[in-house]
């Protein structure tokens, strides 16, 4: 950033210039061009670009034939606010855009990471670019920030596109809430691809073959997906007692308890802290007794107050992506380079 | 005494129970072409990546160009540049931009990469295939480049992991006569690891012979032969037109010769053992005799014999360690 007091202090900007310049140089800068050079040039990305269009696209579609009603619901507290329900509303034939994301950002991930690091392996080419004078957590975060930078313009211009073809279709002032929540729901979109890239970096690394990663990556998102949920419900059900011999705060444990190991699923997480923020109605992600819910006002929260209901969502999505990529790192670190 | 630019102490790597390298050390010097030669599975690689702290040593320590390889492995890598035994490259960009990259990557100055780029490409010959993607070049192409991706960064040392791995005999004369012209010009020093004894005959100054993760005898391919073969190391075959009864009587005369060791004698065919050479001396005196004398042959030990007594006495030590 170029402030006013460094146009008046010539000395300043030149070093900040030649900082830039060195930062521009550097090795990591060198890797991440390269690296996004060769994303925007790929066929995989170009791909993964036009499902995503075409989702947002069909959401948008459907959210707009569906928008009058949904404005006109007086009964719906959050009816006010139009861009949230642009991207929440639906009529059911297809699922909106966020729950689409909630599939398709784990693929987005997988994609763009499974074959990071052990395709220049198999190519020959990691051998040659660790001989050069880079350390090697700079290829490592240049592969995992070069494809976060990707899928961060990409969902951004997303938004963008929406909330500035909403202003002109409707007329409709946005509220500053509505633009936080939506800049929200991006942010949080993209932690959610950033976990599936850095496992799926990290699979790159453990795994020679790029198709045993993938498979990997995939096998995982599947099975938090689909499988999961299943498994919970079965193992619970086996040592659930009979609801009705329990009393009402033993059912508030157990319901609690399963919760908890649901929200050890990433897509969990992630569909829990984005339905908050695009629906400022929602107050509570757990059960809620009849006495927490006398005399409340059926209204919107305020933005903060949605952003401190999913914290701990958030703050457990980021801790899973640190940690994978922290595994990534302690498995890249001190291995072989052998081509 | 010259300066050692590569100083291997007691380097040693385990790959569990199994000693890739056991206990090596090495120096190599300043602006000299040395040979590393072994078979497959000897260690070689493992030697090299220690050399660039690619990979960690168990035990000993391994400076390049005065740098602790392990402990400051970015140093060494500005220093030396390395090719890979299968060298690859970015099959999406030309010879041209993956040679940019390397470039940038070493932190050349934007203004000299081209110019730069162009140079080694010259050098090597690739001038006219530098926009060519490199997923179409041939195998002996690549290695060029991979020489090329070398020099770029002007370094002091260079390490070629089998450089003459897959080519063609003509490719291989070539590229290792650009390697000796390279080193001399430029005062570089070179290792370079192979298994083919006559490509390393060709263009080392030093050889060194490893084997199972030892090192079992360095030097010129001179001096490995008299270390190899000690005082025996002349062997002269002479062929006679008449077969030589037995026992022969000008035997003992010979035996007599200070510089003769042993007499074979085999149909027409006398094989001398001599400490010297005396091959000259020898003709003159069976001619002298009336013997005819329809051949000669001296036998000269190259990297073949050296390498093929490495062998035998490796194999007969492993097949003692199995009884």
């Amino acid at each position: 950033m170029i402030s006013i007091k460094n146009i008046l202090n010539p000395t300043a900007l030149k070093i900040q210039a030649m900082k830039s310049k060195s930062v521009a140089t550097g090795p990591f800068g060198v890797i991440v061009h390269k690296e996004i050079t060769d994303h925007i040039r790929s066929w995989r990305f170009a791909i993964l670009i036009a499902l995503i269009v075409l989702t947002f696209i069909a959401a948008m579609y459907v959210s707009l034939t569906n928008i009058k009603s949904a404005i006109g619901n007086a009964k719906d507290p959050d009816h006010l606010f139009l861009y949230l329900k642009l991207l929440t509303t639906t009529d059911n034939s297809i699922p909106p855009f966020h729950v689409f994301l909630s599939f398709l950002a784990p693929l987005l991930g997988i994609s763009l990471g499974f074959d990071a690091i052990n395709s220049e392996q198999n190519s020959g080419t990691l051998a040659r670019l660790m001989a050069q004078p880079i350390y090697r957590d700079n290829l490592l975060l240049a592969k995992f920030v070069s494809a976060l930078v990707m899928v961060s313009s990409l969902f951004l211009a997303l938004a963008l596109l929406m909330i500035g073809s909403g202003l002109i279709l409707t007329g409709v002032r946005m509220e500053p809430q509505e633009l936080l929540r939506i800049l929200g729901f991006i942010v949080i979109t993209i932690a959610y691809v950033a976990f599936w890239l850095s496992l799926s970096i990290m699979l790159s690394i453990l795994f020679k073959q790029a198709a045993t990663s993938a498979l990997t990556a995939i096998g995982i998102w599947l099975f938090f997906t689909i499988f999961y949920q299943i498994i919970i419900n079965l193992v619970i059900k086996s040592f659930l007692p009979d609801p009705a011999y329990l009393t009402p705060a033993e059912i508030i444990s157990y319901n609690d308890l399963i919760l908890n190991l649901q929200r050890i699923a990433p897509n969990q997480l992630y569909s829990d802290t984005v339905t908050t923020l695009l629906m400022p109605s929602i107050r509570s992600l757990g059960p809620v007794t009849m006495e927490q819910m006398a005399g409340a006002i059926p209204a919107p929260l305020p933005f903060k107050e949605s952003v401190m209901l999913v914290w701990p969502q958030v703050s457990g999505l980021m801790a899973s992506t640190v940690g994978c990529f922290a595994l990534a790192y302690y498995f890249f670190m001190r291995r072989e380079i052998r081509s | 005494m010259k300066d050692s630019i590569i100083q291997l102490n007691g380097l040693t790597k385990n790959y569990g129970s199994r000693k890739a390298v056991d206990d090596l050390t090495l120096d190599v010097y300043k602006g000299e072409i040395f040979g590393l030669l072994g078979p497959n599975g000897a260690g070689k690689t493992t030697t090299i990546l220690m050399m660039l702290g690619l990979t960690d040593p168990t035990s000993g320590t391994a400076f390049v160009c005065g740098y602790n390889a392990t402990s400051s492995p970015i140093k060494v890598k500005k220093k030396v540049g390395y090719m890979p035994d299968s060298v690859g490259f970015y099959d999406n960009m030309t010879a041209l931009e993956n040679l940019v990259y390397i470039g940038r990557l070493n932190g050349l100055p934007e203004n000299e990469l081209k110019t730069r780029s162009a140079e080694v490409l010259e050098i090597v010959g690739l001038t006219a295939d530098s926009d060519k993607k490199t997923a179409a070049f041939s195998r002996g192409m690549k290695q060029r480049l991979g020489l090329a991706d070398v020099l770029i960064k002007n370094p002091d040392v260079i390490i070629l992991d089998e450089p003459t791995l897959g080519i063609d005999p003509t490719g291989v004369r070539e590229f290792l006569a650009l390697i000796r012209q390279l080193s001399r010009q430029q005062g570089l020093t070179v290792l370079l690891s192979s298994h083919h004894l006559h490509h390393v005959q060709q263009v080392c100054d030093r050889v060194g012979i490893f084997v199972n993760g030892k090192l079992l005898a360095q030097g010129n391919v001179g001096a490995l032969s008299s270390q190899v073969f000690d005082t025996d190391s002349y062997v002269t075959t002479i062929r006679i037109a008449q077969p030589i009864q037995r026992p022969w009587l000008l035997e003992p005369t010979l035996q007599a010769w200070e510089a003769i060791n042993q007499i074979t004698i085999n149909k027409n065919e006398l094989e001398f053992t001599c400490n010297h050479d005396v091959t000259a001396s020898l003709v003159r005196f069976l001619v002298e005799k009336g013997y005819d004398v329809i051949g000669v042959n001296q036998k000269n030990y190259g990297l073949d014999d050296i390498y093929q007594k490495y062998f035998e006495s490796n194999s007969t030590e492993n097949t003692s360690y199995e009884k």
